[in-house]
């Protein structure tokens, strides 16, 4: 289908892009991305994509706003304290560009129904803030064959990186399993700076956008890390083996995934 | 003897082990960090006994499991 004249001025500052056009454009309109988390790293992916035109943004949180999410979650608003983050979200999406259609999942993603929810996505952006949603999220996007982008920020630090199916390592490949209870301190102990958020949910857009319209290198095999503090950004080279995964390697023990116990960043985010 | 790492080439002593590189580079939670050398990951019973070898290039990988 031809662009509309409203779309064609929308979007001019990407289809003037040689990398984008009009048929990258429309590629856009008509992908799929589905964020699980609606909060600091997919409040700004959510508003990016939704900006960028893509057609069908799919938004899953069973939270409501809570005040000391608005420090970073810039998709919430003072006056939307108490709402479903869900339908806060899309309620900021709409505002900004009425022709994306937004699908709200106001519910926990567990293993039970995550792999029907991911199915009918293109790609899949992580913004979560605890490790068992994050190893739910690569488990099940490597047994369904989608694309995700994994991020995560604590304090003044971040890091993100794209599996792609059959293009190099997954989550479980770098991280093998959660870390025990408290182990490992959430954003909620130790704090988060509010822009990191932003930073790097912005980079999750990046990845789904280039993964849409087909250009440039994701960061499949590679860990990007980000020290806000010495404002350096590291490309780290992860192996490329992924023959021993649990998930994704060449003799799986996980075939479904898995619950396992939540134990960060409980009650209010 | 010169090794790489976290991107950083850097002289140490011949023999440096792995636990002894983590407890000189302050590594946060020795535990829960993932060890890559020269484009392979150590098994958690590995690293106790990794012996470093001049050319070698570490990474190490935190968890980073915030997004709230």
């Amino acid at each position: 289908m031809a662009l509309t004249d409203e779309q064609i001025e929308r979007y001019s500052r990407h289809i003037i892009l040689k990398e984008v056009g009009a048929k990258g454009q429309k590629k856009l309109l008509n992908a799929k991305v589905l964020i699980i988390g609606a909060g600091g790293l997919g409040a700004p992916a959510a508003m990016y994509l939704a900006a960028a035109g893509v057609g069908t943004i799919g938004i899953a949180d069973a939270d409501d706003v809570d005040l000391s999410n608005l420090q970073r979650q810039i998709i919430h608003s003072t006056e939307d304290v108490g709402k479903p983050k869900v339908k806060s979200a899309r309620e900021t999406m709409e505002r900004m560009n009425p022709g994306v259609k937004v699908n709200t999942y106001h519910m926990f993603v567990d293993a039970a129904n995550i792999r029907e929810l991911i199915r009918e996505y293109d790609f899949i952006i992580d913004g979560t803030d605890n490790f068992p949603a994050k190893f739910l999220i690569n488990d099940a996007c490597v047994l369904e064959k989608k694309p995700f982008s994994h991020a995560g920020i604590i304090r003044f630090k971040g890091q993100l990186m794209t599996y792609v199916p059959g293009e190099g390592p997954c989550y479980r490949c770098v991280f093998k399993e959660p870390p025990p209870k408290d182990a490992v301190p959430t954003c909620k102990q130790a704090g988060v700076i509010g822009a990191m958020g932003g930073v790097i949910g912005s980079l999750q857009a990046m990845e789904a956008i280039k993964y849409i319209i087909g250009k440039g290198e994701l960061l499949t095999g590679y860990l990007l890390t980000y020290d806000a503090l010495t404002m350096e950004f590291r490309k780290v080279g992860l192996p490329r083996d992924t023959r021993r995964c649990a998930v994704c390697g060449e003799h799986p023990t996980i075939t479904e995934p898995v619950d396992y116990e939540l134990n960060v960043c409980e009650d209010k985010i | 003897m010169y090794i790489t790492v976290s991107g950083n080439k850097k002289e140490v002593k011949n023999g440096l082990t792995l636990p002894e590189l983590i407890e000189l580079e302050n590594v946060e939670m020795p535990d829960y960090v993932t060890v890559s050398v020269n484009d392979e990951f150590l098994d958690a019973d590995k690293k106790a006994g990794t012996v470093l070898k001049d050319g070698d290039n570490v990474e190490f990988l935190y968890f980073m499991g915030g997004g709230c």
